[in-house]
């Protein structure tokens, strides 16, 4: 009888090589080329795809058990949270609007996240980033299903929740993010990882989530820190691969500095601007609130951002091109956004309201050179309309830009009391803007551009053509319900006549 | 190159006038006028008035303005795409080369009670 050889157990290295790497084949009877087609038509040249570093080394056995451990926990706290009227323990239902802009314009970007790290993971030649692509699309698709679960919840008992689907694709200020999930999975796989990887997940993720889901937890809002938890190590994952991502394609060619540094340009840009529904929630939407959008501004985009870029400089990268524009924006933004909100709410499925005087001192605080001069007085204006009986409504619909398709609302650049508008003619047709930057997005590419869907001047085509309550119909907003001041909204009755229930008899 | 693609690509424009019904987009803003948040998108047929635009569909928007009243149509200054401009109040829309999806902006320089 022979004698049993224990067999050698496998290293961490070589096991993550045989679970990865080796999953890769040479093709023998189809050309690299014709198996992947989008690998080089943007113009990114990769030598040696073996030089992809994996930041994380997880294998796919490894990747299920951390992910089943976390839904465990997180559906657990969930159960809870339904189970013990957590909806109750809210600061006050005015912070549901953050909650509302958050399921109808980002949770649907996660899943649009989803669909596009699985098409890139199917469309990069290297393994590395096939693999690690391949984890990203379940993480997405994973938050796109926790944050609807965490906030399924709040549906049961607060307008605006229910329609959430067909408010991204179709109502007007989810627009932003939708265009910007629509424009990079358009892209060709580098692109996307730029976007997505990037300029989403490293420069900007901070801003996002940071203050939403502090937002949460100074709100009482225990599912939303629980989902925030739940993705946290995700997104950690997710910030090195899109940092690992530019740094390979920087180092692979120097032809690619170039094309890398545009899309960051672009990206940021478009980013930026989804930023600008973050900023209202931030300054105006939080009962309590964590900080300034400028503050927050200055710690996750000034100083990581400055820090990032530095350290790209070496690659002859320099900072976004609306780098210093968006800065003088940070003081601009979140009132500019609030105040169209408020003014057009009529079409909002959420409440929006006029600042009390105790939430205008503090605005007055956080932006010392802007809120007084230039935002103050139309708050008081329309206070003094409120008052009179006569609450301001514009039911002039609002020009859109063809890049980011938000209302152009913001200013020029050195000149608040100047709205900015940018134009620009292609193929004998006029096309609007709101800044320079998205004009120089559009004239990059006006190919793909002028096939953005806006939904103010759909509602103007067949088949709404002009009708406003069967666009209300259309875009699934309850009329009186959805809509309108929170200053007697259902959500107001009812949060307030439950919280006095389980405090007195 | 007007679209980075792997072959020749042709985007269809959206908002074509076309889809319009007969009509056409015009966008319209007050300069310095900021309790209005964005420049209005108007749908009107290319043979309107200049002058009933005006009155019927501008007018009523702006009335939330305190300044609005106080509008002296014959002294204000236009633009249109950006560039000084006259209008001919008598004109369509049509006549006075306001084409689909124009962009108009006016200017009241002596008022501004809210955004001084």
């Amino acid at each position: 009888m022979d004698t049993p050889v224990n067999k050698k157990k496998l290293s961490l290295k070589e096991k993550y090589s045989y679970l990865t790497r080796d999953l890769a084949w040479e093709p023998s009877y189809q050309s690299k080329e014709d198996l992947f087609p989008y690998a080089t038509y943007e113009g990114i040249k990769v030598h040696d795809w073996e030089k992809w570093e994996d930041p994380f080394r997880l294998t796919m056995d490894a990747y299920w058990k951390y992910q089943a451990e976390k839904e465990r926990k997180f559906y657990a706290i969930i159960d809870a949270f339904a189970q013990n009227n957590g909806h109750l323990k809210i600061t006050d239902a005015r912070y549901l609007s953050a909650l509302k802009i958050f399921l109808q314009a980002i949770s649907p970007g996660e899943y649009a996240a989803h669909k596009g790290f699985a098409r890139a993971g199917r469309e990069f030649p290297g393994v590395g980033p096939q693999v690690a692509c391949q984890m990203q699309a379940i993480d997405e698709i994973r938050h796109a299903q926790t944050q609807i679960h965490a906030m399924s919840n709040y549906n049961k008992f607060y307008s605006g929740f229910h329609a959430f689907a067909d408010q991204r694709d179709r109502i007007w200020y989810t627009s932003v993010a939708r265009s910007f999930f629509d424009d990079a999975m358009s892209a060709g796989p580098f692109e996307f990882m730029i976007a997505i990887g990037f300029s989403f997940e490293y420069v900007l993720t901070n801003l996002l989530f940071v203050p939403f889901m502090s937002g949460a937890a100074y709100n009482g809002d225990m599912s939303t820190v629980t989902f925030g938890f739940s993705a946290q190590s995700d997104e950690a994952r997710h910030m090195t691969l899109g940092l690992e991502c530019i740094k390979f394609m920087l180092e692979q060619d120097p032809a690619n500095v170039p094309i890398v540094q545009k899309w960051i340009d672009k990206w940021f840009w478009r980013g930026f601007r989804v930023l600008g529904l973050v900023s209202t929630m931030m300054d105006y939407m939080l009962p309590k609130r964590v900080m300034s959008w400028r503050e927050a501004w200055n710690i996750y985009g000034e100083e990581n951002g400055g820090a990032l870029f530095n350290d790209l400089a070496r690659y002859g990268i320099r900072p976004p091109k609306g780098w210093a524009d968006a800065g003088e924006a940070v003081d601009h933004m979140s009132h500019q956004f609030m105040l169209a909100l408020y003014q057009w709410n009529f079409g909002t499925a959420f409440h929006t309201w006029i600042p009390s005087d105790e939430d205008m001192e503090w605005l007055s605080k956080k932006y010392p050179d802007t809120f007084d001069k230039y935002y103050r007085p139309r708050w008081e204006h329309i206070k003094k309309m409120d008052e009179a009986g006569t609450p301001f409504n514009n039911f002039g619909l609002a020009k859109l830009c063809q890049t980011c398709q938000l209302p152009t609302v913001f200013t020029e650049p050195g000149d608040p009391s100047t709205l900015c508008h940018r134009e620009t003619e292609y193929k004998g047709e006029t096309y609007q803007f709101c800044s320079d930057h998205c004009c120089d997005i559009f004239n990059e590419e006006p190919e793909k551009y002028i096939q953005a869907w806006l939904p103010m001047p759909a509602l103007f085509q067949d088949p709404l053509n002009g009708d406003l309550e069967a666009w209300m119909k259309w875009v699934s907003l309850e009329n009186g319900s959805d809509n309108g001041d929170y200053q007697g909204s259902h959500d107001q009755t009812s949060f307030q006549k439950w919280r006095a229930m389980t405090t007195s008899n | 190159m007007s679209v980075v693609s792997r072959k020749e690509y042709t985007g269809v424009p959206r908002d074509r006038v076309e889809n319009f019904n007969g009509n056409q987009l015009i966008y319209l803003g007050w300069d310095n006028h900021l309790l209005f948040a964005s420049a209005f998108l108007l749908c009107a047929s290319p043979e309107t008035v200049f002058r009933d635009l005006v009155q019927n569909t501008v007018t009523p928007l702006l009335a939330a303005d305190p300044d609005a009243e106080k509008i002296d149509w014959d002294t204000v200054t236009w633009l249109k795409g950006n560039q000084p401009w006259t209008p001919d109040w008598n004109g369509t829309l049509a006549a006075n080369g306001i084409g689909h999806k124009a962009l108009l902006r006016f200017k009241t320089p002596s008022l501004n009670t809210i955004c001084g």
